[in-house]
């Protein structure tokens, strides 16, 4: 039975399993509290997707509606960040722009994360023929600068958001793949694992069940972690024309587009730069706070 | 230097052919995906059947793809990695132009870089909690939280626009231009090899900003790294020995601990190389850098498939060869690792 | 006296404010062997330590007496303090293995503990290092100068820290658990090493360790910790007359091959003692 009550939360005898689990979240988030900074990023990651989310409630324009006579304007209150460079609503295209951010980043993190988790796990529990092969074109990939190499792959296919982000998962993938390997060669000896062997279990399953729910939390930290780099990543592709194209919000992109007013509208460049970074920052922030209470070890 | 630590350092070497081999198949095989014609790319729309047929044959597009990958490999062998549709110049040789430049840069930053950051590392390390712990712990934060490209733009606007006090975009002044013979293709290195003073001011300014911007971002890493390894290594107990035996703190600051994560920090160091090699792609767009990341964009935005491939095999290339030189560092400083 | 501490009291932070971790402990040193004994916690490695003010940072010391020959480390500054530690006196911690820097050899770490205190050149320290491991009873001193920590054994590695402790030729020695890291065939030749040269240079020493039976064959005096706080203090000879419960309790838990005994008895501690 689950009673969320306080109590119930910081029990150091719990009866049940489920009961166990909640104690063990509750007392990580208690520690997680006391870090300020990481508080602040996961208010800020909070309050950022928030209101990429409820995007048409919070805007009252239309993020691709042009107004060319009133181009490159100041913010006013009828345009609380003025207009870019099409006479377009700088503040309704920011908050659509966090949708694209995202959605890249989510899209990336849930192609990644099991792969790399899939591939490294494999490799770890199996050892041998399978390790080396799977560890050889892990480290192939590894050895490939990022930036360079997605560049090449959205050259190839068409450049757009879901190239952007087939390019940036193939180079992403990786690290997860080294640290979940990691991960299963330190369980993979274990007495419990030998017992579940024991009982028949097939790899496959041992694998799913028991090896993967313990490389968890340090892919969880990872991932937050690399969230950053992906905005990062993804923003630069923008700029560089080769991630969404214009007239999509895509904060890199609208830098691009806006990039020769910097000397005098600089407002319209720098805007979507502040959200590249905020954003950035927060998740910065909030992963770094995660490591500190679920894997203290990694640095 | 005894045969036996060199061994396992050089193993590292046995498996770098078959990285290479991965990096040119995928670079291959991406070339080969291009949904652009490669013939139309070369011949134009307008050409005459006849034409496209004899180009196809000469680029042997219609033979298997292992036959290509072949063909492809032997032409690599050989140094030829195709023309660029834009400069009409063989990619190698484009290459060799343009790869200097980048060089040039990210050597720059990445000594603004180790000169600062170390120390800034060190420092923060030795007070961890105090203010001045927290300024840089911001700073190495912001530092990997600014997108390039908005700091390079900010720096732009602030520095040449508002203030003045920085040259323009590009390597030199219009002025300087062909004036120093090309020896390295490093500007800066040319300039005082050609014993031309004025040149390589020119140069050394237009080299700042970018070298700057491109070095906060490295700085970052490195004082962060810098500063997580120094606090494990202070947490050691062979400081507390040192302590005891009446060293200053600053010996103790850095030849016991720092001398206990150099060998580490080596390899933060090679990485942090090869990620300014990345990062120069978006800082020489913005500052107009005629490198190797300028021209890989342009050749991108051409969809000039031969350039782009030539471009990414070389930065592959590079990345390669500072992961197993950080590798064999690795191996051959640690007196552990034997 | 060489050292006289009063009334120590050592605190650390907790979530629940300071927390005592060493309280009111008084003893005094002479030209003698000291032994402080005790279990894990007692705060017998904080009273030795705090002597040369080697606490961690987050420690709070208060004492009505803490000195040092003629020198109040109380109130004395971290320069003044680091002219005592090395050539004044050395500390010898338990695991060589931590203790010895592991990116620079034996004889390095011993010529830089010659160098800063006695001068002189590189050569010439090194020369007094191969000398000082031939004092410490080792038999190729050149190898092992020139070997990294993680090349030598347990045993040699101590001797190593004994030598590099010594090479400043200081007044008093403390040996912080020297040879619980180590195999029972080596301990005993370590602390008769130990014993012998601090005999031979007039030194003072104080031996931390929680084996009874092996401080009150090494030392003069024993004093006997418990919690934090002193239970005991008698010299080594008078031991099996020891008064406290805790120390009668730590004697008779001993196995001994003398006299049998169908079960080995078990401490019974007495929370009173806490309140002492």
């Amino acid at each position: 039975m689950i009673v969320l009550s306080r109590d119930w939360l910081l029990s150091e005898t719990p009866v049940s399993r489920a009961q166990a689990a909640w104690v063990r979240r509750y007392r990580g988030w208690l520690q997680f509290r006391t870090n300020g900074l990481a508080m602040v990023g996961l208010v800020t990651a909070a309050i950022m997707i928030f209101m990429s989310l409820a995007a048409p409630l919070l805007t009252l324009q239309d993020p691709s509606a042009q107004d060319l006579a009133g181009r490159l304007a100041p913010p006013s209150w009828q345009h609380w960040l003025g207009t870019d460079e099409l006479g377009r609503d700088i503040y309704t295209r920011v908050l659509y722009g966090g949708r694209i951010t995202l959605g890249m980043v989510v899209a990336v993190v849930l192609l990644v994360a099991p792969v790399g988790l899939a591939v490294g796990s494999i490799a770890g529990y199996l050892g041998g023929l399978a390790d080396r092969a799977l560890m050889r074109v892990t480290d192939v990939f590894l050895a490939f600068p990022r930036l360079v190499l997605a560049l090449a792959f959205v050259a190839a296919l068409k450049p757009g958001i879901t190239s952007a982000i087939i390019a940036i998962a193939l180079t992403s993938w990786p690290p997860y793949a080294r640290l979940a390997r990691a991960e299963t060669l330190t369980i993979r000896g274990s007495d419990f694992i030998a017992a579940v062997r024991l009982t028949g279990a097939s790899s496959f399953r041992v694998i799913l069940r028991h090896i993967v729910p313990l490389c968890l939390s340090s892919v969880i930290v990872r991932v937050t972690l690399d969230m950053s780099g992906i905005i990062l990543t993804a923003a630069g592709l923008g700029f560089l024309g080769m991630g969404a194209q214009p007239p999509m919000p895509e904060w890199g992109t609208m830098i691009a587009a806006s990039r020769a007013f910097i000397l005098e509208q600089w407002w319209v460049p720098t805007i979507p730069g502040v959200a590249i970074f905020v954003a950035s920052l927060a998740f910065n922030l909030l992963g770094d706070g995660m490591r500190d209470v679920l894997d203290p070890k990694q640095r | 230097m005894s045969a036996s630590r060199l061994r396992p350092a050089l193993g590292g070497l046995a498996s770098v052919p078959v990285t290479l081999f991965g990096l040119i198949l995928v670079t291959f095989l991406i070339g080969r995906a291009m949904p652009i014609d490669p013939v139309i790319a070369i011949v134009g729309d307008h050409a005459p059947a006849d034409v496209i047929a004899r180009v196809r044959k000469e680029l042997a597009l219609d033979e298997p793809l292992w036959v290509q990958f072949g063909i492809f490999l032997r032409n690599m062998a050989h140094g030829d990695l195709g023309h660029s549709v834009m400069t009409t110049r063989p990619v190698l040789v484009d290459i060799g132009r343009f790869f200097p430049a980048t060089l040039e840069l990210a050597t720059a930053a990445i000594i603004m870089a180790v000169v600062i950051g170390i120390p800034l590392g060190v420092t923060a390390a030795s007070r961890q909690g105090s203010r001045f712990d927290h300024v840089v712990r911001v700073i190495s934060l912001t530092g990997q939280s600014v997108p390039v490209f908005v700091l390079g733009l900010l720096a732009l606007l602030v520095f040449y626009v508002k203030l003045g006090i920085a040259p323009g975009t590009g390597q030199l002044d219009v002025a300087y231009e062909g004036v120093v013979p090309r020896v390295t293709g490093m500007l800066v290195i040319d300039a005082l090899l050609a014993d031309d003073w004025d040149s390589f001011w020119d140069a050394l300014s237009h080299l700042a900003m970018p070298a700057s911007v491109l070095a906060y971002f490295s700085m970052a890493y490195i004082t962060r790294m810098t500063r997580a390894f120094m606090i494990e290594s202070l947490s050691g107990e062979y400081i507390i020995t040192a302590r005891a035996k009446g060293l200053s703190a600053t010996r103790i600051l850095w030849r016991h601990a720092f001398g206990n994560i150099s060998v580490r920090l080596v390899t933060v160091l090679a990485l942090a190389y090869a990620s300014l090699l990345e990062g120069a792609v978006i800082t020489e767009t913005v500052f107009s850098w005629p490198g190797l990341g300028l021209y890989l964009n342009v050749s991108l935005l051409n969809a000039d498939m031969n350039a782009v491939l030539g471009a990414t095999l070389m930065v592959g290339l590079v990345y390669v060869v500072l992961n197993l030189l950080a590798d064999m560092a690795y191996h051959l400083l640690d007196p552990r690792v034997r | 006296m060489l050292v006289q501490i009063d009334n120590l009291r050592i605190r650390f932070p907790t979530p629940h404010g300071l927390s005592d971790a060493v309280r009111n402990v008084s003893l005094t040193l002479g030209q003698e062997k000291l032994g402080i004994v005790g279990e894990s916690g007692s705060g017998k490695s904080l009273t030795a330590r705090s002597i040369l003010k080697l606490l961690p940072g987050n420690a709070v010391i208060t004492a009505d007496k803490l000195i040092f020959d003629d020198i109040d480390v109380m109130s004395a500054d971290e320069d003044a303090m680091r002219r005592i530690r090395g050539k004044r006196a050395g500390l010898i911690l338990q695991d060589p293995k931590y203790s010895l820097n592991p990116v620079m050899t034996a004889g390095e770490q011993i010529a830089e503990a010659w160098r800063i205190h006695r001068g002189g050149s590189r050569r010439l320290a090194y020369r007094a290092a191969i000398d000082l491991l031939v004092q410490v009873q080792i038999r190729d001193p050149a190898r092992v100068a020139a070997a990294y920590p993680h090349e030598l054994s347990g045993g040699m590695g101590q001797r190593v820290m004994i030598a590099m402790m010594l090479a400043p030729d200081p007044e008093l020695l403390i040996a912080d658990e020297p040879t619980s890291a180590l195999d029972a065939t080596v301990q005993a030749e370590i602390l008769r090493l130990i014993e012998d040269l601090v005999s031979r240079r007039g030194m003072g020493l104080i031996l931390i360790s929680h084996d009874l039976p092996l401080v009150s064959h090494f030392c003069d005096r024993v004093v006997v910790m418990y919690a934090g706080r002193v239970v005991e203090e008698l010299r080594a000879a008078d031991l099996l007359h020891a008064n406290h419960p805790y120390t009668r309790g730590l004697l008779e838990c001993l196995p001994a091959l003398s006299h049998r005994q169908r079960r080995l008895a078990v401490m019974q501690r007495d929370p009173s003692w806490l309140e002492e």
